[in-house]
């Protein structure tokens, strides 16, 4: 991936979930549910925000309440700027998404992982 | 990737992230909802050795001679609140029939989230902070809840894997608390056999 000192960058990240299960989304609508959370190290590219689809609003047996919820195939956009002092050449953004999926009547711990965007600044 | 001005403003596309919701595979993890089982077909529950909230150590052993449900839980878990108030009813309902509840939670951020949890949900049982080896005693645990039932020799009766139903979980009490020790069967001798004459 290519990106311009001082200049801008969107990048889709795409996430594709496990049938039958859903994550929290980014604003849980439960105090105690786990947020879905994508987050960039500081370096060549500064992430400057993070868009989040729109989450659906899902009724499981085991909440009285409907849950904000992502489920399938969907995708994060990052908004990044590029340090206009940022050093030629390639480098590496480093992320880390952390979730924690449910399935209708079950739930498996939280789980952070890391996400490599292999950067060109020119 | 396309290229919106002249300066550098660029949309890009990564490789996709596949979330993996199981632990070792991915493999959706299924609801067991399991009848208790003969005696035969029982394993005996592993020990374990873990902390409650007074940093008391706790062990399964302690228990020897109760019927325990041993409940894996976290506080992040909504199927687990729904069936921590039917744990609370059972514990206040058969404590005097040797039954006892432990609730293993799995929270990462240990009693700092456990705490007040505990207290806003009034749980009458013990909590205890579990750990990954204990869980990996019990199989693993990757879903929650997973609750066991042991029966009073210390063998795991049943075993659900997910929100389970009230009255699956109180026949399997009932039927145990009912039950003596296979231990101690036989080893009650009538007291006129020991009379003082």
């Amino acid at each position: 991936m290519e990106a311009k000192a001082g200049g801008a960058l969107e990048v889709k990240t795409p996430v594709l979930l496990q049938s039958g299960y859903h994550v929290n989304s980014n604003t849980p609508s439960e105090a105690y549910l786990i947020p879905l959370r994508l987050t960039w190290e500081a370096g060549p590219l500064q992430a400057v925000e993070v868009v989040f689809p729109k989450p659906h609003m899902e009724k499981y047996e085991f909440s009285p309440n409907p849950l904000s919820v992502f489920t399938g195939d969907f995708e994060l956009v990052t908004k990044f700027k590029v340090a206009a002092d940022a050093p030629n050449g390639p480098g590496m953004a480093l992320g880390k998404l952390r979730y924690q999926a449910c399935n209708h009547n079950s739930c498996l711990p939280p789980k952070t992982i890391e996400v490599k965007l292999p950067v060109v600044v020119q | 990737m396309r290229v919106f001005d002249s300066r550098s403003f660029v949309v890009a596309g990564m490789a996709a992230i596949l979330l993996l919701v199981g632990c070792s595979s991915s493999k959706a993890v299924k609801a067991v909802g399991a009848a208790v089982k003969s005696d035969k077909e029982r394993k005996a529950a592993p020990e374990f050795e873990l902390k409650d909230a007074d940093g008391k150590t706790v062990r399964l052993s302690d228990y020897k001679g109760k019927v325990v449900l041993l409940d894996f839980w976290a506080t992040w878990c909504g199927p687990c609140k729904i069936e921590i108030p039917w744990f609370i009813g059972f514990e206040r309902k058969y404590k005097d029939q040797g039954f006892a509840v432990i609730g293993v939670s799995m929270d990462e951020e240990g009693w700092t989230v456990v705490k007040p949890f505990v207290t806003d949900l009034a749980i009458n049982y013990r909590i205890l902070q579990g750990s990954d080896s204990t869980a990996e005693l019990y199989g693993g645990v990757e879903a929650l809840p997973t609750t066991f039932l042991i029966d009073r020799d210390g063998k795991i009766a049943a075993t659900h894997v997910g929100l389970a139903g009230k009255d699956d979980f109180e026949d399997g009490i009932k039927k145990l608390v009912e039950r003596p020790s296979a231990g101690l069967a036989g080893r009650f001798v009538p007291a006129v056999l020991f009379g003082a004459n």
